[in-house]
């Protein structure tokens, strides 16, 4: 019974552990809470009579039945807390790695986009009135800002396994939600703001990506592919894609 | 309904009935306007759910769905149910039928504004359901109405007309909501009958009480931030528009506000509506396992604590909704701890509920059955609370199926369950007849078993991944062709279900006028709503003295009773139900 899809993300790893014990716990509890109910449906329905007085045998019950295992539920709800905020931490509350792959994400109805920022390492400047979808510029990619010449555009999210990567979350319209099921991600990319999302793909091979934010009639639409390669691979496809940018002859290619 | 008045007031016109200011009427007119969107409410889920199991199927009269349609279907489900249904019922209807009965009062404390409540909901009602009828249709961003997508028209069909009546309905949704709880809370505090300390109040007026206080807060910043939208929209202001927009290739005025602002408020409102909508229900469980298992509340002064906890800490918790929206991590962090915390006086009461049911000679007629479900949906749903109160992991399930089964179980089925609940308890006094118990069993045990049919699996489809909001399920993701057979087990459970709403409704129709007479305090209660005599009275007890050891020979003591002696013996030793 494994619902949740094949990981590749290293992170992962600790992430689906955790979730199947938590799903192992509170599936046990429904089980047992919902036994307790039928059994009190279907017990006899005469009420026994009790040695104890009325005060003490309602102190007792409270004390049994209501205090000790609310103790242990906090108990349970703290250790669920404190383990996964340790993940939680470990990837969000910590700066971004200097040494990560760079790679800029744009949501626009109803497309994702992927910016690389070529061999120097900067993205150019994008401006919103330059953007023309049309023309092959989706993300209004400044052509005189001299740092944008090297900038790959792709439909796809192409990735070296094994080495950390710093999406750059951005949208251009409404909210978008970036969620890829596989690598155990999800952040939403809000207009106006730029989010940060770190991980490290460790399996090779091809994962959807979602908008998990409805943002219109295309939201369903709204798909795309992670392929998680080799670094071999990786540096060919890079070096293919800059090639293609080198005879200045066509704007950056962008449409699938 | 009609039935009802002419027993209590022959010679009353129909007019006389509508244009009124009587708080039970007013009751009966609310419950009108939630069966009409409840029943629009479950006709466009079940369009949801036969569209995304036979995408081609073209429905009679209109055709096959198209993308928009989906949504504007998805968005007007959500808002009809989460407001006029889950509000309107257990925070409008349950109170103005028995609140002020309840606490001894002869009338409500502003008769006339609480009619005005009623009346604004109406309107508010008939604005949205416009949105249908507008060109381009309803809005399609969902209930939560997420900026940009719900402020600039452009952003699809739907957004222009429709989105303004969507944001006006909303508007005087929460005007109502605060008229009709102002009224609620001032008559609480000033009208109790002599006697009625605040320490002899059934539990459902407490939880009456802090919903009450919620809603006062909560719909302000709702009230509030639909304004701001709406502002946005016509007036140029731009609250939650950032620059830089650009949206269908068309550049859009630059704004300097914040999508994230209108989430937070939103928020504020989205998560203290679930609390509004569930504790009236929580209250109303704690005094039907009194009743129906002849034993007192146990541990009532905790029981009160922790409504007011929760009604108190319901405000400290909105940020479980954006874990992932940007919200800065270390608020994440928090948002998680206070949630962990409000799930403690959660499972505190459910605890307390399941020691009741071990204690006295229970008693399964129809309302203490769908109590029991209520219980059942609470936990089912309640549990996984505290998983998606952990940012991490909620980070892989925010907006999959697994939310949705989520709050469906714990919100609309626990909610759907209580009013069920109370709508079998409380029909005696509505009708002077008790409801058919054949057939209320029957549609217990069918909507259980359908209701768990439905929204169970949904929590599979969650973790394989599944988002909200799609049409269909086709794309890169070829994993999910194999939920297509969940999917479709799910059509099938949620036809059943509505299918055995339609006993509840024959039920209901059948019992007005041939249901048995129930004759004075049916159920045997010790609350006020069943005394005879209304009101004048001098309360001298404890609002749920049930059991054996009760002086009078019978198993209840009602707080209107007065003792043979005068009042001497006042508290029998089952009284002090700590």
């Amino acid at each position: 019974m494994n619902w949740l899809p094949p990981n590749g993300a290293l992170h992962g790893i600790a992430l689906d552990h955790l979730m199947r014990w938590n799903l192992a716990v509170l599936f046990w509890l429904f089980v047992a809470s919902q036994i307790l109910i039928l059994l009190a449906m279907f017990r006899r329905r005469s009420a026994k009579k009790s040695a104890a007085s009325g005060q003490q045998r309602i102190t007792r019950l409270f004390i049994l039945a209501e205090l000790l295992p609310l103790l242990a539920i906090t108990a349970l709800y703290l250790w669920m807390v404190f383990t996964s905020h340790k993940l939680w931490a470990a990837r969000r509350e910590s700066m971004s790695n200097p040494e990560a792959i760079q790679v800029e994400v744009t949501g626009v109805q109803f497309q994702w986009y992927f910016r690389y920022p070529g061999n120097d390492g900067v993205y150019g400047a994008t401006r919103p009135g330059l953007i023309n979808a049309p023309a092959g510029n989706p993300l209004g990619v400044d052509p005189n800002d001299p740092r944008s010449a090297d900038d790959i555009v792709s439909a796809v999210l192409m990735l070296p396994v094994d080495r950390p990567v710093d999406l750059r979350l951005r949208s251009i319209d409404v909210i978008h939600g970036l969620f890829i099921p596989g690598m155990r991600l999800k952040q939403d990319a809000i207009p106006g703001m730029t989010g940060h999302l770190a991980f490290t793909p460790t399996t090779p091979g091809d994962y959807p990506i979602l908008c998990s934010q409805v943002c219109g009639l295309g939201h369903n639409r709204m798909q795309a592919r992670l392929r998680v390669v080799s670094q071999a691979d990786y540096d060919r496809w890079l070096a293919a894609r800059e090639r293609a940018l080198a005879p200045e002859a066509s704007a950056p290619e962008s449409q699938r | 309904m009609t039935t009802v008045a002419t027993q209590r007031a022959p010679g009353r016109t129909l007019l006389s009935r509508i244009a009124t200011s009587d708080h039970r009427d007013l009751a009966c007119l609310y419950f009108l306007l939630a069966l009409a969107a409840v029943v629009i409410g479950t006709l466009l889920s079940l369009a949801i759910r036969i569209h995304r199991v036979w995408p081609t199927y073209a429905f009679p009269g209109y055709g096959i769905p198209k993308p928009e349609d989906y949504l504007a279907l998805v968005t007007m489900h959500g808002t009809l149910m989460v407001f006029f249904v889950l509000t309107v019922v257990p925070q409008a209807a349950f109170p103005n039928l028995v609140l002020p009965a309840q606490i001894g009062a002869e009338r409500m404390a502003f008769p006339r504004c609480n009619a005005a409540a009623f009346w604004i909901t109406l309107a508010s009602l008939l604005t949205l359901l416009a949105a249908f009828f507008v060109p381009q249709g309803a809005p399609i961003s969902g209930w939560t109405s997420y900026p940009p997508f719900s402020a600039l028209p452009a952003a699809g069909p739907g957004q222009g007309n429709g989105m303004d009546l969507w944001l006006l309905s909303i508007l005087l949704f929460c005007l109502a909501s605060l008229l009709a709880s102002f009224n609620f809370l001032v008559t609480i505090f000033a009208r109790r009958a002599p006697g009625m300390t605040f320490t002899r109040l059934p539990l459902t007026v407490w939880s009456w009480l802090a919903s009450s206080g919620l809603t006062v807060i909560a719909f302000s910043a709702l009230l509030a931030a639909a304004a701001m939208l709406l502002a946005d929209r016509h007036l140029g202001t731009s609250f939650f528009l950032p620059a830089g927009e650009v949206v269908n290739g068309i550049r859009q005025r630059d704004g300097s506000g914040s999508p994230m602002l209108w989430l937070h408020l939103f928020w504020f409102f989205g998560h203290p509506e679930v609390y509004i909508s569930i504790l009236p229900g929580m209250g109303l469980a704690s005094s039907i396992l009194a009743n129906f298992t002849r034993r007192p509340v146990l541990a009532y002064r905790f029981m009160v604590a922790c409504t007011l906890f929760i009604g108190v800490f319901g405000l400290g918790v909105w940020g479980h909704h954006i874990f992932v929206s940007g919200m800065n991590p270390y608020a994440g962090t928090a948002f998680g701890l206070t949630t962990i915390a409000i799930a403690v006086p959660s499972s505190a009461e459910v605890l307390a509920w399941l020691a009741m049911l071990f204690r006295g000679p229970i008693r399964l007629k129809t309302p203490m059955l769908f109590t029991l479900g209520f219980i059942s949906f609470f936990i089912a749903g309640g549990l996984t609370g505290p998983l998606l109160a952990q940012p991490a992991l909620d980070a892989y399930l925010h907006n999959t199926f697994f939310v949705v089964a989520h709050f469906h179980l714990v919100m609309a089925m626990a909610g759907i369950f209580s009013i069920f609940a109370g709508l079998y308890y409380w029909f005696p006094l509505l009708t002077g007849r008790r409801m058919n118990e054949t057939l209320g069993q029957l549609h217990f045990w069918i909507s259980v078993v359908a209701a768990y049919g439905t929204f169970f699996p949904m929590h599979f489809a969650g973790l394989a991944g599944e988002p909200r909001h799609y049409a269909q399920l086709s794309g890169t993701v070829e994993s999910f062709s194999s939920l297509i057979p969940v999917e479709r087990g799910i059509t099938f459970a949620a036809l059943t279900l509505a299918g055995a709403q339609l006993l509840f409704l024959f039920n209901i129709f059948w019992s007005m006028r041939r249901g048995l007479p129930a004759g004075e305090n049916p159920w045997a209660a010790t609350t006020l709503e069943w005394s005879p005599i209304q009101p004048h009275f001098n309360i001298i007890r404890d609002p749920y003295l049930y059991g054996t050891d009760i002086a009078t020979g019978t198993d209840f003591l009602p707080q209107w009773q007065s003792l043979p002696e005068a009042g001497t013996s006042a508290q029998p030793s089952a009284s002090n139900s700590e």
